[in-house]
């Protein structure tokens, strides 16, 4: 696998005389598309004042570019295995056939994403993650239900707010393959919770989050907490369309 | 050549406009600030290369929206218990294609026609819950590998890339949901069609890959091989996506 430079992440400003053009496309015509696109979404100023630059002591830190990015995804991926390996290990009550073939299924899947990522990412993987389900009563259907539809809607919109920060195009293409797969999941599972009423989306579009609100919901279920704070500004703020 | 390409009357500027309006409602801002963006500036804006993914993707978008827009007004074709989710499915296809549309605005390709008897290979699409399904579940799955194809080729413009990736997840529940209603899996095994009749077989050839990012999978601990398969959803390319729906296209 190609690992970029992290620095060719970040849109730096241009050099040369298509700067100032650039720089107007920029306000006046990126940032209204995405106004329009964001539908009723208002362009946040990601201004993460103590979040994204105090010092995080103890956090797990996913490393910056490309590599930053795959190793987000492969938390995320490892906290999904995780959660429906418990699942498995110890079905709630009364789970069907149906039921249970699904969540075999994901959680077979999530173990082969977090396989792929920690193999694709070699020696640069973070180091195995320690999580945190107390908040999860395994044993109640709605609990497991509803904790899988908020992973996979967040890897979903992580995935989606993560693509634009891809420097390599055959990393976008793999974290595609992926982000499908994601959405299936996301699918079965509100089916499963409420048949005929998966009301995903208002405007055809599933949303696209960037690394502080999707650690923000991850964060609860890790035992040592993930920091992007090595992250840019700018690609938070970027995301947030 | 952006310098090339006629302006679109203001008529159809405004029609776009208050389409866009009704269709996303949060979108107030967008009617004053698309008057205020010339057209050389919108063409420079998209580029070359991302104006014909957008409009490859306006094309399939079309194809379905039409497809689900003709369905649910049939009588009789989808069963009550089915009606709530071909209704919602029709409307986010319909605000795809209105999104693209805006985004390209004078910059659309000629529109194409549907046939979606495809030449008679279905004919009772329309007719038939069965046969209208199969089509929706091709559509919806081809969809999803021709969004994926198009992702690097949108690079250049991270806001269109991240609409694009929108868009794409979406397809991927539409087809998640119509896959199950078919009472097959929601994701893809191998390359295999499961009862979907050979027409579709091209939608689905290639999509069993072992190897990822350089790193063969097969055989790895804890996991079926098929779950291998069906962790990830493969790319088609566009010589790929108009083969598979130029049975569908009138005079295609």
């Amino acid at each position: 696998m190609n690992t970029s430079d992290p620095q060719s992440v970040i849109p730096q400003s241009g050099n040369g005389a298509g700067q100032s053009r650039r720089r107007f496309l920029q306000t006046s015509g990126l940032v209204t598309l995405a106004a329009m696109v964001a539908g009723c979404t208002t362009l946040r100023s990601a201004k993460t004042t103590g979040q994204g630059a105090a010092a995080e002591e103890g956090m797990i830190d996913l490393g910056t570019g490309d590599i930053g990015i795959l190793n987000y995804a492969l938390a995320l991926e490892g906290l999904e295995a995780e959660f429906y390996t418990k699942v498995m290990n110890r079905p709630y009550a009364g789970m069907t056939a149906d039921e249970k073939q699904v969540l075999t299924d994901i959680r077979d899947h999530e173990i082969v994403h977090r396989e792929f990522l920690r193999r694709a990412l070699g020696r640069d993987a973070i180091a195995p993650l320690t999580y945190d389900f107390s908040s999860v009563d395994f044993a109640n259907r709605e609990s497991v239900l509803k904790t899988a539809m908020t992973f996979e809607d967040l890897g979903v919109s992580a995935y989606n707010g993560a693509g634009k920060l891809l420097a390599d195009p055959a990393n976008l293409t793999t974290a595609g393959k992926i982000v499908s797969v994601e959405a299936r999941h996301a699918e079965v599972i509100r089916e499963l919770i409420a048949p005929g009423t998966e009301e995903y989306s208002s405007y055809g579009l599933d949303p696209a989050r960037g690394p502080a609100h999707i650690l923000s919901v991850a964060n609860p279920y890790f035992g040592s907490k993930i920091s992007a704070r090595q992250w840019s500004e700018d690609k938070e703020e970027a995301t947030n369309y | 050549m952006h310098t090339q390409i006629s302006f679109p009357s203001l008529i159809s500027r405004r029609s776009v406009v208050r389409q866009l309006s009704i269709a996303t409602a949060g979108a107030l801002v967008a009617p004053r600030v698309l008057s205020l963006m010339s057209n050389d500036a919108h063409a420079a804006l998209l580029g070359d290369q991302s104006r014909d993914v957008l409009n490859f993707a306006l094309t399939l978008e079309r194809l379905e929206s039409g497809f689900y827009a003709q369905a649910v007004k049939t009588d009789g074709l989808i069963p009550p218990e089915h009606q709530d989710a071909f209704s919602r499915i029709a409307k986010n296809e319909a605000l795809h294609v209105t999104l693209l549309g805006t985004v390209l605005l004078g910059q659309i390709d000629q529109k194409t026609e549907f046939d979606y008897m495809a030449g008679g290979r279905f004919p009772d699409v329309f007719s038939n819950f069965q046969t209208f399904l199969s089509v929706a579940q091709t559509f919806e799955d081809t969809g999803v590998r021709a969004y994926k194809g198009q992702a690097p080729n949108l690079m250049p413009n991270k806001l269109l890339l991240t609409v694009a990736l929108k868009i794409h997840s979406v397809e991927a529940r539409h087809a998640a949901q119509i896959r199950r209603i078919r009472g097959e899996k929601a994701w893809i095994t191998g390359s295999s069609r499961g009862s979907l009749s050979g027409n579709s077989q091209a939608s689905y050839d290639g999509d069993d890959s072992m190897e990822q990012g350089g790193v063969n999978l097969s055989g790895l601990k804890g996991v079926p091989n098929s779950a291998i398969g069906e962790a990830f959803d493969e790319p088609l390319t566009k010589e790929q996506v108009l083969a598979i729906v130029q049975p569908f296209i009138k005079n295609g």
